[in-house]
């Protein structure tokens, strides 16, 4: 390259893993590239149109049967006709088409937690999933993004996407969390500061000597978020946590990209962990915080603890911590969802269930289900939840006039005793 | 192109739960989909669309699920466009891919009042407000994009370069 004079500024994390596999030297913010993927996801409910596309585009196969992961999470174990009739679609294009990664019922699990689980993403990777929770990986050090159908279908055919490389939000985490403060909370509270188009567009880029308190859990559940605040991806910074996991879970080459020293970030923002209390997010929307402290006196009818956000086995152990020896309040149906069966068979032979079903709460088989009003745990008119999935939407889990407040593990599991949202300093 | 049509308008962050909630997502028939467009904003919609009829919301207009059923059944409800300030960035590609005009502008949205007569004009990215006479200029889309709006959408582009 020829030395102009002109410095040129250093890249985010987000830009150095695109440059890679866009084969480019450098990339800068608004750019338009085309990377080549690691991994395309999809579900059962985007799936289907994906396929459809995927026969418009007129090709015979698929790029690379290894690198597309097919898992039917929403509306399985299928909830009725038109559901089956989806599953079968896109089983039938599985085995057409060889896909390796095709996860059926007895070995599936939330997609966000499945794959990291399986070893399928590794830090480094490019990866785009029909589902606009595939930001989850970021918290291994992974570019990843929910996209469409049709770019699934797409994917599928070329192994690549086109992207606007975005720039990046940095935030920069100090301090250690305190009792009763996981990732849900910190994302919530992020969410609260910068509203659900905060970092529209943007990357989302978490770093700092605080991020050594968070463990994986803690981190995927905060990346799988980055979408409520709008952002294109979330990622986290590799460290030795990361590492272990990646070590335990996958044989797959990986590549540890570290921001530059001088990268260009359009704001920063300073997050001191030890500041920061369990969060509850109000409906509508996820920016709607309050801290656990501010949120009055809410009865619940229903608590959901599972979800591509809150499913792993740390989850369920904070959520077995608060339930031992206490009971689900009478006017409360208290529903566990383990998201995968390997997460499900941990929380079993930990004795976990016991915890659970002493207490009067409901174990189910992984399934996304409630998180959108699929199935398992659908609310009536007027009714209250806490649940800690990820959106509260207007009707997310049923009625269009039921109300969904967004919480961690603990916080959940209190409110499940207690009856309204409650602290688990409060029992 | 252009398209003409009278305003539904809408606030900020219409997510794409109630464009299109996951209950009717059981199927990805056009026609089916659109039955249920809006249905949790507003039950109104459905009867009150007509065919060219254009959106008009405020920010962050399709947050939320990546659903691309979303943007299908707005446009199989027979809406010719949506204007938006912002749109979420998942729903902005899929409408691209599937082929649903959507324009970003600030000052449209902001000053188009539901019921409006508009008209807009892609090439330009002129928008034209006929009851208020007045015009706004849209963000123009990168070359890159227009060459998928120009094929169509991004199954007829990648279908073109073989």
């Amino acid at each position: 390259m020829a030395n102009t004079g002109a410095k040129t500024r250093g890249m985010t994390m987000t830009q150095k893993i695109l440059a890679d596999h866009a084969g480019l030297e450098r990339v800068e913010a608004g750019q338009l590239i085309k990377a080549r993927l690691d991994m395309v996801l999809g579900n059962d409910i985007t799936t289907p149109v994906a396929v459809k596309e995927f026969r418009k585009i007129g090709r015979d196969r698929v790029f690379d049967k290894n690198k597309i992961a097919i898992v039917p999470d929403h509306f399985t174990p299928n909830k009725d006709i038109k559901s089956a009739e989806q599953v079968k679609f896109i089983r039938e294009f599985a085995r057409e088409m060889g896909i390796v990664n095709f996860f059926e019922v007895g070995r599936m699990g939330v997609e966000h937690a499945l794959l990291p689980e399986m070893g399928l993403v590794v830090p480094g990777d490019v990866v785009i999933g029909a589902d606009s929770h595939t930001c989850t990986y970021g918290a291994l050090g992974a570019f990843s993004t929910g996209i469409g159908s049709t770019d699934m279908a797409a994917g599928m055919a070329t192994g690549e996407a086109w992207f606007k490389v975005p720039e990046a939000i940095r935030f920069v985490l100090t301090g250690k969390p305190g009792k009763w403060v996981s990732g849900k909370d910190i994302i919530l509270h992020i969410i609260g500061m910068i509203g659900v188009d905060g970092a529209l567009y943007k990357s989302m880029e978490f770093t700092g000597d605080g991020l050594g308190h968070l463990s994986m859990d803690d981190r995927f559940s905060m990346a799988n978020m980055a979408i409520e605040a709008g952002a294109k991806n979330g990622i986290f910074e590799v460290d030795e946590k990361t590492i272990e996991y990646v070590k335990e879970h996958s044989t797959k080459p990986y590549k540890v990209y570290k921001a530059d020293d001088d990268a260009e970030y359009c704001c920063e923002y300073l997050i001191d962990l030890s500041t920061v209390k369990p969060t509850v997010a109000f409906p509508h929307l996820p920016s709607n915080a309050r801290t656990i402290d501010q949120v009055g006196n809410i009865k619940i009818d229903q608590v959901v603890i599972g979800s591509c956000t809150n499913g792993r086995i740390e989850d369920m152990r904070m959520a077995a911590q608060v339930l031992k020896g206490r009971t689900v309040h009478p006017d409360v149906r208290c529903i566990i969802i383990p998201a995968t069966q390997k997460v499900w068979k941990q929380a079993m032979d930990e004795g976990l269930f016991d915890i659970f079903i002493e207490a009067g709460a409901a174990v189910s088989t992984p399934t996304c289900g409630p998180c959108l009003g699929g199935h398992m745990g659908i609310l009536a008119k007027g009714e209250r939840a806490v649940a800690t999935t990820n959106r509260n939407f207007v009707g997310r889990m049923g009625h269009p006039e039921s109300e969904v407040y967004l919480a961690s593990p603990a916080i959940a599991a209190a409110s499940a005793v207690a009856g309204r949202i409650a602290s688990p300093d409060e029992l | 192109m252009k398209v003409q049509g009278n305003v539904i308008k809408y606030g900020d962050n219409v997510d794409t739960d109630v464009i299109i909630p996951a209950r009717y997502l059981n199927t990805s028939d056009p026609k089916e989909l659109a039955a249920h467009c809006m249905e949790d904003l507003d039950p109104g919609f459905i009867n009150r669309v007509k065919t060219g009829d254009i959106i008009v919301a405020g920010k962050n207009f399709g947050c939320g699920s990546s659903r691309e059923h979303a943007p299908i059944a707005i446009k199989a409800s027979g809406i010719s466009c949506v204007i938006a300030s912002t749109f979420a960035r998942i729903f902005y590609r899929n409408a691209i891919n599937i082929g649903l005009p959507i324009v970003e502008c600030p000052e449209a949205a902001e000053d188009i009042s539901d019921g409006d007569e508009v008209e807009v004009d892609f090439d330009t990215g002129t928008i034209t407000n006929r009851t208020k006479g007045k015009t706004y200029n849209a963000m123009p889309f990168p070359e890159f994009i227009q060459e998928i709006i120009r094929a169509d959408g991004l199954v007829g582009y990648i279908r073109d370069q073989g």
